[in-house]
């Protein structure tokens, strides 16, 4: 953002008087906003009819099929539906909180788009508290959804606004341990320096870096499962126990609001994942070279769009298993979950903290062969794993629709 | 530092909720999360079924045994036209007593699906739910092909049962039944393996034998605390005698957590029971004799002034027909009793201590249907 301030201060002779800072933050905001509209709105509404699809199939449905192609558009017509609609607030609820919760979660989810890298120079603010700043943000959510419970005037949405704060405020420990591990081995909270400590090819991930690390993913993965309200984490919003939850008595475009970041946070769980621990944009160099090599304005852009598409890639596959979970698996009870949290979560956290500690005292410059056996080890799982998929199709003996867009 | 004054609330699990499985009331003292009581409130289903059978004939009543259970139609119709016929001392056919049995297992299957399936999505597993309905809808169109319906199939009568098989249709059902039972190991894995299932469910709302024995459980919840009565085997009736099948009994079998008598027992017992109905109709379209389905009954029945009893096990457990004729063409009276209105007894002790989340996983595992306990 500041070679791009720099230029256009550069070819605008007007900017030039003012001073240098000024200049520098609205092209900020600019940028972030133009972030936020381009990228992460549609994508969260894409992701709603994602899931929608993946959900129809794997329940043997189809879902979203009338609106434009495969009912592509389906997230349009939802949004549009959604701002028309009347405008309903409880007489007896707290006027101020009841509007202002909604935009509370919808800030603290969107503040911490702008520290998600798309590429290796695309990135809103590369602060060098990045991945801190992250974490620290997003729980602002937990304001927003204790506002939304108690501001309803309704027992239920009190008692899932409470579970809520709970649920979150546990998980934060483990998420916090696990990020520390990955801050440990790339000696810097910034998200870009992480991720430039990491190379393209799987071995080179720092999720097999040490026998620690998966452990460390895990932690994370579920933690942010719980930290997103997504079940089997989805007490909050348990539709059998408590309607729905703290956003029971929203309708319209505030209820909207509340599932727009659920959405929007579940790619903010990727992208945390894939930065981290999956090597990021990263791109093999030869792939790189191979880019820059085509010149002139290609030259500068493709590199970066080949960057984006790896980092969305591998976004888009933890995406894809954070909706398959939800659609497979029950929910835990609420105190199940504070048991798994603090009695399991938080002792792993630790171990895995200890564990990369000793281990990058004892081979500071890290052992590749532990690194090929881990990638050796993840390969042979993931056979196995498409083995096992192979098995279930062959033993359904059902018609199955392969094809995704019946 | 003062001692903060804390307040029990009042929760109403009301009669519009997602999860009650119909229109019942819950009224939960709780202080958040572990309640200290949950007092069910029923009625609001009422609908005066026995008191209209007062002023129904004999004939015409049928159509609103369907409503007392609407998930276990069959059961209902089937219980009412016995109570009928041993009061006016009618035989029916082998062919019609064949044919009911048929109809009724078929009923058991689509019930416990989706008993089961509406456990698995209270519990928050939405997949199997759907996987159920889908089974469900197969068999739906079979029944539709043979007595015209889908869920309240009004299909015996007394004498027998209005329409026989259409050609072919046993050889549909036999294909059905090949591909469904390969398809209840793979709901079974869904579920039943889940170990956050087993967690959710086992060593949940545990109902000792002698508890359920004493509030005067029946069915699948009685199974499910270990007791083994099954009216089909221990007071059979109709052609259960000449049928082969086992009874299953709750174990506490939830790994090692699972107490004989929790949710997860009569969950298994469910999908046991599902498998010995396939077991039943096989032997039932081995068996079933030629012949008529329907014998020739007066069109208004004038049973002698008396009263029967009849028992029959119906999805939910024991449902009872109490018929007392005065000789006229209507009955004097007629009481259901049903198996959802027997297990509400006992919610009120249990809930005690019980969290909130597992009272709703404990009303959807004793397959309590609002309609049956409100009739």
């Amino acid at each position: 953002m500041q070679k791009l301030a720099d230029l256009l201060i550069q070819k605008f002779a007007p900017l030039q008087q003012l001073p240098a800072e000024y200049v520098y933050l609205v092209v900020q905001v600019v940028f972030a906003l133009l972030m936020l509209m381009i990228f992460v709105a549609p994508f969260a509404g894409i992701l709603s009819w994602v899931e929608r699809r993946i959900a129809a199939r794997m329940m043997d449905r189809v879902g979203p099929n009338r609106v434009g192609p495969q009912g592509f558009f389906q997230w349009i017509a939802d949004g549009i539906k959604s701002l028309l609609k009347e405008d309903i607030i409880p007489r007896a609820a707290d006027p101020i909180l009841f509007r202002l919760a909604p935009y509370l979660v919808f800030a603290g989810m969107f503040a911490a788009f702008v520290t998600i890298p798309f590429s290796s120079s695309l990135i809103v603010a590369d602060m060098n508290v990045g991945i801190f700043y992250l974490i620290a943000v997003t729980s602002i959510v937990v304001v927003g959804i204790l506002m939304a419970g108690w501001s309803s005037n309704n027992k239920y949405s009190l008692l899932g606004g409470m579970r809520s704060a709970a649920q979150i405020v546990s998980y934060e420990i483990p998420a916090g341990l696990a990020i520390l591990v990955v801050v440990f081995l790339s000696g810097s909270l910034s998200i870009q320096d992480i991720i430039k400590a990491q190379g393209a090819y799987p071995w080179q991930w720092f999720l097999f870096d040490n026998p620690f690390m998966p452990v460390a993913f895990t932690t994370l993965f579920i933690s942010s499962l719980a930290e997103g309200n997504r079940t089997p984490f989805d007490i909050p919003e348990a539709e059998s126990e408590l309607v729905s939850g703290y956003s029971t008595e929203y309708s319209g475009m505030r209820f909207v609001f509340f599932y727009f970041e659920e959405w929007a946070n579940i790619y903010l769980i990727a992208a945390v994942g894939t930065a981290l621990f999956l090597g990021g944009w990263q791109l093999p160099p030869a792939v790189k070279a191979w880019a820059v090599s085509t010149g002139g304005a290609l030259g500068v852009i493709l590199p970066h769009f080949l960057e984006f598409v790896t980092f969305f890639l591998k976004a888009a596959v933890i995406v894809f298993v954070v909706i398959w979970i939800r659609w497979t698996l029950p929910r835990i009870r609420v105190d199940q979950l504070m048991t798994l949290s603090w009695k399991y979560l938080t002792p792993f956290g630790f171990a895995a903290s200890l564990g990369v500690a000793v281990w990058m005292v004892l081979f500071p410059n890290g052992v590749p062969l532990v690194h090929y056996v881990m990638c050796a080890g993840a390969l042979a799982t993931l056979l196995y794993f498409f083995y096992r998929v192979a098995y279930q199709v062959w033993y359904s003996r059902q018609p199955i629709h392969l094809n995704p867009f019946v | 530092m003062a001692e903060l004054r804390t307040e029990e609330m009042l929760l109403n699990m009301g009669p519009q909720h997602p999860s009650t499985h119909g229109v019942i009331r819950f009224v939960v003292k709780t202080d958040g999360e572990v309640m200290s009581a949950a007092v069910p409130d029923i009625g609001y289903l009422h609908r005066s079924i026995e008191k209209i059978a007062e002023k129904a004939t004999y004939n015409g009543f049928m159509p609103w045994t369907d409503r007392v259970d609407y998930l276990a139609a069959m059961n209902c119709n089937v219980a009412y036209a016995m109570a009928v016929e041993k009061l006016a001392s009618i035989e029916i056919t082998r062919r019609g007593e064949y044919l009911r049995v048929i109809a009724m297992e078929m009923n058991r299957i689509i019930s416990h699906l989706l008993a089961v399936g509406s456990l698995g999505m209270d519990v928050g597993a939405y997949t199997p739910f759907i996987h159920a309905l889908r089974e469900r809808e197969k068999v739906n169109d079979l029944i539709e092909e043979l007595c015209g319906q889908r869920l309240t199939y009004n299909y015996a009568r007394i004498g027998g049962v209005i329409y026989d098989m259409t050609p072919n249709w046993d050889k549909k059902v036999l294909d059905f039944l090949d591909q469904f039972e390969p398809l209840l190991n793979e709901f079974d894995r869904l579920l039943t393996d889940n170990k956050i299932l087993r967690k959710r469910l086992g060593g949940v709302a545990v109902v000792t034998r002698e508890d359920a024995i004493n509030y005067n459980f029946v069915g699948p919840n009685l199974r499910g605390s270990g007791v083994k009565w099954d009216i089909r085997k221990d007071m059979p009736y109709s052609v259960y005698p000449e049928l082969d099948f086992e009874v299953p009994v709750g174990t506490g079998e939830a790994g090692s957590f699972g107490v004989v008598g929790d949710c997860f027992d009569r969950y298994m017992v469910r999908i046991r029971e599902m498998s010995e109905s396939v077991k039943i109709l096989r032997q039932c379209f081995e068996r079933i004799p030629p012949g008529d389905h329907l014998v020739k009954v007066p069109k208004k029945i004038r049973p002698p002034a008396g009263d029967c009893y009849i028992r029959t096990e119906s999805t939910r457990g024991d449902l009872g027909v109490y018929l007392v004729s005065d000789g006229s063409d209507k009955p004097y009276r007629l009481k259901f009793r049903t198996g959802s209105f027997s297990a509400m007894a006992i919610i009120e002790k249990i809930s005690r201590g019980m969290m909130v989340a597992d009272l709703i996983a404990f009303i959807a595992s004793l397959d309590i249907v609002a309609p049956e306990i409100d009739r």
